[in-house]
């Protein structure tokens, strides 16, 4: 934790990002690092399942066809994920990968609210709205 | 191929990419989709939607490591977010929209771009820039620990920095790519802040610039979970071990080749996709 001390050998003449900054830093990390390590879990246990019933079936990926709608809708995956399916879990896992990102920035809402900075509160809250849109926006009308 | 087989192929392909591209700092992104569609014959499709999904994973996992150094500056990042969402938006759009052949000659482009860039010797810092009034209203002037204690940073050229940020997220949101590459010529050349400051920035925003484009794309059907699944597991397994063993391996080798890879790749995607063979 080194890293963490730096900042107060700071000299004053200097104009040091505030050390909430860092510390929001922090936090932030910490989100991103437990999203990623939970939907890595629930991808692989549905690769798992995936695999133990369809290890034999022939693979190609040469012919685009896209997907059904129970593994491109939330609503779909979700029921897809509750009804034990492999294919179902891994796109639950993945929404969840996508969801990781979107949650560092609504905490990022909180943390410069915290600091009284209105400007990058909104900054903050247009990226949210624009993620929100593409996650929900985009799949509502599919 | 059996989809075992295909699933364990794919597994360590991702993770050799993953693996190398967290060694050389090229990231592995830009190696998979052309290794999936070259060697795998996967749909172009397919392949970026899966690997979109893997970089997010890289990037949301390197960022808790980097934010401890204490180089990222929140402010540039969030700021920049703006501009890199939105064009991520618009290229995820434009993804659906433009021929296949179309999107690898792009693909083929930036990878020759990337190649050209890894080759290039890194400008130098400059130092004691003066403030620009837009930099200081946005308060996005900082300070970072050097060898010799902090060192402070004044950022230039906000609205340039900006643009170049909106076609890096365009680029990211058509080709399922990070796009470091753009982002480092956004902020390191535009924008003038400190390699160090700029690199770990830039990783703290590719997985939210991949969260704007990966919606569109898994509502789109592109993103395949018998695909994503060893790709992602693949990457992220990689990138995490090249992430433990980065400070022993002796990298300028590693990087040379790994950067005659991404020529070669690069060649081959413009190949196929002027003649129209994807």
């Amino acid at each position: 934790m080194a890293g963490v001390e730096r900042p107060a050998r700071q000299s004053p003449a200097f104009q040091p990002q505030p050390w909430r900054d860092r510390r929001m830093a922090l936090i932030l990390g910490n989100v991103l690092r437990a999203g990623v390590l939970l939907s890595a879990a629930v991808v692989l246990c549905g690769g798992c399942i995936y695999l133990s019933r369809h290890a034999h079936e022939p693979a190609s990926y040469r012919v685009f066809r896209g997907e059904p709608s129970e593994f491109r809708t939330i609503r779909g995956v979700i029921r897809s994920a509750m009804n034990g399916r492999g294919r179902g879990l891994i796109q639950l896992g993945l929404l969840l990968l996508i969801a990781t990102p979107i949650a560092r920035v609504a905490f990022s809402v909180a943390g410069f609210a915290i600091e009284r900075d209105r400007m990058y509160v909104g900054f903050t809250l247009i990226v949210l709205a624009i993620l929100l849109y593409s996650l929900f926006g985009s799949s509502m009308g599919v | 191929m059996t989809v075992l087989e295909f699933t364990t192929v794919v597994a360590i392909v991702s993770f050799v990419a993953g693996l190398l591209g967290s060694l050389t700092g090229l990231g592995g992104g830009v190696v998979l989709v052309p290794l999936l569609t070259l060697l795998f014959h996967v749909d172009l499709r397919y392949a970026i939607g899966a690997s979109l999904v893997s970089v997010i994973a890289t990037s949301s996992g390197a960022a808790a490591a980097y934010v401890k150094e204490g180089f990222s500056n929140i402010r540039i990042g969030m700021f920049l977010e703006i501009a890199t969402t939105l064009g991520a938006l618009l290229g995820a759009f434009l993804a659906t929209r433009i021929p296949t052949s179309i999107l690898a000659v792009i693909f083929g482009a930036m990878l020759l771009y990337s190649a050209f860039l890894s080759r290039k010797p890194r400008p130098l810092d400059q130092r004691n820039l003066p403030p620009d009034p837009l930099a200081t209203r946005l308060r996005m002037n900082g300070s970072f620990p050097d060898l010799v204690g902090p060192r402070s940073y004044n950022v230039q050229h906000v609205p340039a920095g900006f643009s170049l940020m909106f076609g890096a997220g365009a680029l990211s949101g058509l080709l399922g790519i990070g796009s470091g590459a753009v982002k480092v010529l956004a902020m390191d050349q535009a924008m003038r802040i400190p390699f160090k400051v700029s690199t770990t920035t830039s990783n703290f925003m590719i997985g939210v610039t991949a969260a704007a484009s990966a919606g569109v794309y898994l509502s789109r059907g592109y993103v395949d979970p018998g695909l994503a699944m060893p790709v992602m597991l693949g990457v992220l397994a990689g990138s995490f071990l090249g992430s433990r063993i980065l400070v022993k391996a002796e990298t300028k080798s590693l990087r040379l080749v790994f950067s005659l890879v991404i020529l070669v790749l690069g060649l081959q995607m413009l190949y196929k996709g002027l003649w129209g063979k994807i």
